[in-house]
C-alpha cells in the first residue's frame, strides 16, 4: 500500500461513499489529480504542447519559406543552413515540415471537434428520441460503415482537387459514424435515467434534454473520443495524402512530405525520416493523453492507481 | 437472551455455550483519494450457538463492511486487523484458497439482493448440489436429492420440479429462499444475513424471516443479522449492536436496549423511526446534523457534533464502550447521568410543538386531482428478432380517486401494484389509455392552447424517489432549480429571486448554490428535489417514495418539512411509499392497491384501525415494528406467495389466490369470488371507507 491512492470500492453500502469523501473534492480537481498521477499521460501532454509551439513558431527559426526553392542546395543532408535538409526541388525540409505539421494539426483537430458534435449530436438525439427517428438514423449510421468509406474519400477528395478545407469536410462526414453508435448505445441507458424523467415531467422541450442532461453526461467519453480521433484523422490524413488523394501540392502536409520522401529512402532518408517522427510522436502523445484521460474519468478503473504504486 | 460481550460475563453466566464467532478489535479502512476511509474500527462482538447478533446502523456506520470482513469478501485494497475467529480459528490473514473452506462449511452467508448472489446459467439445483459437493464427498445423486430436501425445506413448492428451475423463473421471495438453504446447506456454524429482506416486499419479508428461523434451528447456527430495519431488529435478534461511523455505540439484549436505549444516538433513532401502532400525533423527532466523514474523524465522540447531551469532553476524548449494570455496553461519557434517570431521555430529542396539525381530512378543499377508471396496459412481447405480442400486462386496471387542496392521499402497495404507473399516467399529462385525469378541472385530454398545457404542468410536479438519481450530476443547485422556472418560460430575475426563496423555503443555506449533487448529504439533495417541484408553485405535489432512499435519522426532518410546507402553501400531495409507518404518518387518506386496483380505501385512521379487506389487515400485520415485546406478542398475518404478475390478471377478485378469508368461505361465495370482480363498497351510509371484498 505504497502510495494508497486506489479509488474508494464500490460501496459497500449506499450512500457510504457519498459520507467517505467528505473533504470533498470537486469532479474536475479529481480527475485531474487522477491524470496528473499519470506519467505516460503527462509525457504525451508535454509532447503535444511541444508539437504545436513547433508548428506555430517553427517558422521563426528559419529564413526560407516552404515554398522557396534553394537551388544552391537540392537534396543536401541537414546543415546549419538547413536544419532538416532539402528535397529534390531545393525546398527546406524544415519548413515544409513545420507547415506541414500544422496542416496536420489543423485538419486532425478540426476534424475530431466536428466529428464529435456530429456524433454526439446524432447518437444523443436518436437514442433520445426512439422510435423512428433512432431506427432510421441507425439505418444511416449502419450503412455508412459498410460502405468503404476510404475508397469514396479518395474518390472524393481526389475530385475536389486537394483543398484542405473540402478535405476537412470529407473526412468529417465519412468518420462520425462509429462513435455515433457509441454515444447512441450509452444514451439509451440515459435516456432512463430519472432526471430525464424529471426534466419531461418539467415540461422541458426535448432537444434541450438532449443538450443539457444527455450529452454532458457523456462528457468524460466524448473527450476520450476527442483525443483518441486526432490520432485517427492524422493516420487518415496522412495515408490519403500519401496516395495523392489528400493535401495536393504546392500545399504541404506531413502525408504529402511522407509521400515525396518515400521514394529516397536509402539514399536522402532525411527526406521520409523528419516527417515520419512527427506523425509519430503526435499520435503517440495523443494516444498517451486519451489513455490517461480514460483512466482518470473511470471510476472503476484502477490502473491510474496501480501504475502509481508499481 | 445472554448474548454479553466476552470480559464483561458475570461469573454465573460463563458456563453458556463457547461463542462460534468471535470478533475482536476487528478494524477496516479503504484507502481514498481524500485519505484512508475508516469503515469500521475496533468493532468486538461474540456469537453463540443458536443466537442471533443484530447489527443495526444506518447507511455508512460500517455493518455491511464487518460483514464482509468477517467473509473474506473485502477488496483486496481493504486494510484490515484485528481478529475474526471461527471456532478458535483467526481468519483475518487467510487466503482466498484458506477462506474458501471456510465459506460456506464454516459460514453461510445470505446476501441483500438474491438475484445477483445465484449463478443466471445453472439450475438451483445445480447450484445448491455443487455447494454440497464442494464440501462434502457426496456422489451426484446423494447431492441432488439433498438439494431437493433443502429446498423443501426453505418452503420451496414443488421441490423436485423446482429443483430443475433456473434462477430468472423465481420471483424474488423465492430466489431469497434458494439463497437461504444455499448458505445453511453445508450446515455453517454461523449463518451472516446481510439485509436479507430489504429487496422484498412487507408481505414476503415476513415469510424470509420465517425461513430464516427454519435455517436457524436446523442448523443450529449463530446468526448475524444486519439490516437498517430496526423493526426487523426487533422481532428476531437476541442481542442488537448499534453502529454509528464505524463503532459499535450500545450492545444490549433486544428487549432492554429498545426498552431503554443509553446512548443519545439509539434514543434519537428510535424517536425518529415512524412506527405503524401509533397515531399521526406523536411528531417524528429527527436527529439533526450528519453523520461525520470517515475520513478525518474527529477527536472525540463522533457523535458529539448531533448529540444533545454533549458536553466539551465529548469532543475531546472518544467514550470507550463500557457495561452498565442490567443493560450490556454503551460508549457515551454522559451514560451515568441517563442511566440513572438524571437525563431523561425523553427530554434529550423535545418533539417540535407545532410541527404535526393535520387539516381535518376532507375537509371542504376544492378538488384539484380528479381520477376515473384510469387504466394502462403494457404489451408483453416475445422473440428477439421479430417481436411478437404474446400478453398484455395489466398495470392499473381501473383507478379512480379524488384529491382536494391541502390534503394528502397515499397509494399503498408492493412493488407491481401499479402505484407507480399510476403516478407516471398523471404526470404525462396525456390522455390516459383508459379513464380520465382532471387536474384543477381541466380534463388532460382536452388542453386546448399552448399557454393551457403550460399552466397544468404548472400545476403538478413530482419529487422523485432516489434524489441522487432524479438530480443531474452536471449540473449545480442553482441550475437544478431554475430548470422548471426556465420551461415555464420564467425571465432571469424572476428566476434569481424564485431560487432564494425556495432555498429558504426548504431550509437549505443559499451557500449551496454553486454546489453539485455529489456535494451534497442525502437529506439535501432530497430538499432541492422537493424545491424544485416547488419551483412553479404547484396545486399539487406528486411524491414518489419521498423518503425511502433516506436514513431513519434524515427520514423524519424530511417528512417534517413536507408537513410544514403542505401546511404554509395549502398543497395537495399524492404520495406513493412501500412504508406504512410512514404513510400513517403523512397521509390523510389512504388507498390501499394490489394488482392494479384500489382494493380499499378510507381515512387513515380508520384503515389503520380497522382493515376491512383482507389484504390490507394482512399487509399491516406484517410491517415489523421496532417495539420486541409487542412485536413478538402480536398475531401476524402472514401471507402465503406473492402478488402474481399482472399479465395473467384473475378473472374474479384479484387477491383471490393469495385470500386467507377465502378458505373458510362456503363453495357460493367461494365461486363469487373466482368469478366477478368484487367493487369498492362503502361500509356504511356516509362513510369515506370503503373496499372491495365479496366475503366481508
Amino acid at each position: 500500500m505504497a502510495t494508497t491512492v486506489t479509488p474508494l470500492p464500490e460501496p459497500l453500502d449506499p450512500g457510504a461513499a457519498n459520507r467517505a469523501l467528505a473533504p470533498r473534492l470537486g469532479s474536475g480537481r479529481l480527475y485531474l489529480r487522477r491524470f496528473a498521477r499519470n506519467r505516460g499521460a503527462l509525457l504525451g501532454v508535454a509532447l503535444f504542447v511541444l508539437l504545436v509551439l513547433f508548428s506555430v513558431f517553427g517558422s521563426l527559426f528559419t529564413r526560407f519559406a516552404y515554398t522557396d526553392a534553394d537551388f544552391a542546395a537540392l537534396t543536401q543532408p541537414p546543415s546549419a543552413t538547413h536544419y532538416f535538409g532539402t528535397n529534390q526541388g531545393g525546398n527546406d525540409v524544415y519548413a515544409e515540415a513545420v507547415h506541414g505539421l500544422q496542416r496536420s494539426l489543423v485538419i486532425a483537430v478540426s476534424v475530431s471537434v466536428l466529428t464529435i458534435v456530429l456524433a454526439a449530436v446524432i447518437g444523443a438525439g436518436a437514442a433520445y428520441f426512439g422510435g423512428r427517428v433512432e431506427k432510421l438514423t441507425l439505418m444511416v449510421i449502419h450503412f455508412l460503415l459498410v460502405v468503404p468509406s476510404f475508397l469514396i474519400l479518395a474518390l472524393i477528395s481526389h475530385h475536389l482537387a486537394g483543398d484542405w478545407r473540402v478535405l476537412i469536410l470529407v473526412l468529417t462526414v465519412f468518420g462520425w459514424m462509429s462513435t455515433a453508435r457509441v454515444v447512441w448505445s450509452l444514451s439509451t441507458s440515459l435516456r432512463e435515467r430519472d432526471y430525464v424523467l424529471a426534466a419531461e415531467f418539467m415540461g422541458v422541450r426535448p432537444w434541450r434534454i438532449v443538450m443539457r442532461h444527455i450529452i454532458p453526461n457523456l462528457g468524460s467519453l466524448l473527450i476520450v473520443n476527442l483525443t483518441l480521433g486526432v490520432v485517427a484523422t492524422v493516420l487518415s490524413e496522412t495515408a490519403l495524402s500519401f496516395l495523392g488523394f489528400g493535401v495536393q501540392t504546392p500545399d504541404v502536409s506531413l502525408g504529402t512530405m511522407l509521400a515525396d520522401g518515400s521514394g529516397t529512402i536509402t539514399s536522402a532518408p532525411w527526406l521520409f525520416g523528419y516527417p515520419a517522427a512527427l506523425v509519430v510522436l503526435l499520435t503517440v502523445s495523443m494516444t498517451l493523453v486519451g489513455d490517461g484521460l480514460r483512466d482518470a474519468f473511470d471510476p472503476t478503473s484502477t490502473s491510474a492507481a496501480l501504475r502509481g504504486r508499481r | 437472551m445472554t448474548l454479553t460481550t466476552a470480559g464483561m460475563h458475570p461469573p454465573a453466566e460463563s458456563a453458556a455455550p463457547a461463542p462460534v464467532l468471535s470478533v475482536r478489535d476487528l478494524s477496516i479502512s479503504f484507502p481514498s483519494e481524500a485519505g484512508p476511509v475508516q469503515a469500521v474500527r475496533q468493532v468486538s462482538f461474540d456469537v453463540l450457538p443458536g443466537q442471533t447478533l443484530g447489527i443495526v446502523g444506518e447507511s455508512g456506520s460500517g455493518k455491511s463492511a464487518t460483514a464482509m470482513g468477517i467473509m473474506g469478501l473485502l477488496p483486496e485494497t481493504a486494510h484490515v486487523s484485528g481478529r475474526v475467529l471461527l471456532g478458535g480459528r483467526d481468519l483475518v490473514g487467510l487466503n482466498d484458497r484458506q477462506l474458501s473452506a471456510v465459506r460456506g462449511k464454516g459460514i453461510g452467508m445470505v446476501f441483500q439482493d438474491p438475484l445477483s448472489a445465484l449463478t443466471p446459467i445453472f439450475s438451483v439445483g445445480r447450484q445448491l448440489s455443487d455447494a454440497l459437493r464442494v464440501h462434502q464427498s457426496l456422489t451426484k445423486q446423494a447431492a441432488w436429492n439433498r438439494a431437493v430436501e433443502l429446498l423443501d425445506l426453505v418452503g420451496i413448492p414443488d421441490p423436485h420440479r423446482s429443483a430443475r428451475s433456473f434462477p430468472h423463473e423465481f420471483s424474488g421471495g423465492m430466489r431469497q429462499r434458494v439463497v437461504i438453504a444455499l448458505a445453511m446447506a453445508n450446515s455453517p456454524s454461523v449463518i451472516v444475513a446481510d439485509e436479507p429482506t430489504t429487496a422484498l416486499d412487507v408481505t414476503v419479508q415476513a415469510q424470509i424471516l420465517g425461513v430464516l428461523r427454519t435455517a436457524q434451528a436446523e442448523t443450529g447456527a449463530g446468526m448475524v443479522l444486519i439490516t437498517h430495519d430496526l423493526g426487523v431488529v426487533a422481532g428476531y435478534a437476541d442481542e442488537v449492536a448499534v453502529m454509528y461511523a464505524g463503532r459499535i455505540v450500545e450492545q444490549a439484549g433486544a428487549k432492554e436496549l429498545f426498552g431503554r436505549p443509553t446512548m443519545p444516538y439509539t434514543i434519537g433513532l428510535l424517536g425518529a423511526v415512524p412506527r405503524p401502532q401509533a397515531r399521526a400525533d406523536r411528531p417524528l423527532v429527527p436527529i439533526t446534523g450528519e453523520p461525520p466523514s470517515l475520513v478525518k474523524l474527529p477527536a472525540g465522540c463522533s457523535f458529539a457534533d448531533r448529540c444533545p447531551a454533549a458536553v466539551d469532553a465529548c469532543r475531546t476524548q472518544e467514550p470507550a464502550l463500557a457495561a452498565v449494570p442490567g443493560h450490556g455496553q454503551v460508549a457515551c461519557l454522559r451514560v451515568g447521568d441517563i442511566a440513572d434517570g438524571h437525563l431523561a431521555a425523553d427530554s434529550l430529542f423535545p418533539a417540535v410543538a407545532d410541527a404535526e396539525e393535520h387539516g381535518g381530512a376532507g375537509s371542504g378543499g376544492e378538488v384539484v386531482l380528479r381520477v376515473a377508471g384510469l387504466a394502462k396496459t403494457f404489451p408483453v412481447t416475445k422473440g428477439a428478432l421479430l417481436k411478437r405480442r404474446v400478453g398484455t400486462l395489466h398495470a392499473v386496471g381501473d383507478v379512480s380517486f379524488e384529491l382536494q387542496a391541502g390534503q394528502t392521499l397515499g397509494l399503498v402497495g408492493e412493488s407491481g401494484s401499479g402505484k407507480t404507473t399510476t403516478l407516471l399516467e398523471i404526470m404525462r399529462l396525456r390522455q390516459p389509455e383508459g379513464g380520465r385525469i382532471e387536474i384543477v378541472g381541466t380534463d388532460v385530454a382536452a388542453q386546448g392552447s399552448p399557454e393551457r398545457a403550460r399552466e397544468l404542468r404548472r400545476a403538478v410536479q413530482i419529487v422523485m424517489q432516489d434524489p441522487s438519481g432524479s438530480l443531474d450530476p452536471r449540473l449545480s443547485v442553482f441550475q437544478l432549480l431554475a430548470e422548471p422556472l426556465q420551461a415555464v418560460g420564467a425571465d432571469r430575475e424572476t428566476i434569481q429571486a424564485r431560487v432564494s426563496e425556495l432555498l429558504h423555503l426548504v431550509q437549505l443555506d443559499a451557500s449551496v448554490t454553486d454546489r453539485f449533487p455529489s456535494a451534497l448529504s442525502g437529506g439535501q439533495r432530497q430538499r432541492v428535489g422537493i424545491a424544485r417541484a416547488l419551483a412553479t408553485e404547484p396545486r399539487i405535489v406528486v411524491l414518489d417514495e419521498p423518503v425511502s432512499a433516506l436514513d431513519v435519522s434524515v427520514q423524519a426532518s424530511i417528512v417534517n418539512l413536507l408537513t410544514k410546507l403542505q401546511r404554509e402553501l395549502g398543497l395537495a400531495y399524492l404520495i406513493v411509499a412501500h412504508d406504512l409507518a410512514v404513510m400513517r404518518h403523512v397521509s390523510d387518506r389512504i388507498a390501499v392497491m394490489y394488482l392494479g386496483h384500489i382494493i380499499e380505501t378510507g381515512d387513515t385512521e380508520d384503515l389503520f384501525t380497522n382493515p376491512r379487506h383482507p389484504y390490507t389487515e394482512a399487509l399491516l400485520s406484517a410491517i415489523p415494528v421496532p417495539d420486541p415485546q409487542l412485536e413478538r406478542s402480536r398475531e401476524h398475518i402472514v401471507l402465503e406467495g406473492e402478488q402474481p404478475s399482472a399479465s395473467r390478471l384473475p378473472s374474479g377478485c384479484v387477491f383471490v389466490d393469495r385470500c386467507p378469508l377465502y378458505r373458510l368461505l362456503d363453495d357460493g361465495l367461494r365461486q363469487r369470488c373466482r368469478t366477478e370482480r368484487p367493487l369498492l363498497g362503502s361500509a356504511g351510509p356516509g362513510s369515506g371507507h370503503r373496499h372491495a371484498c365479496h366475503a366481508r
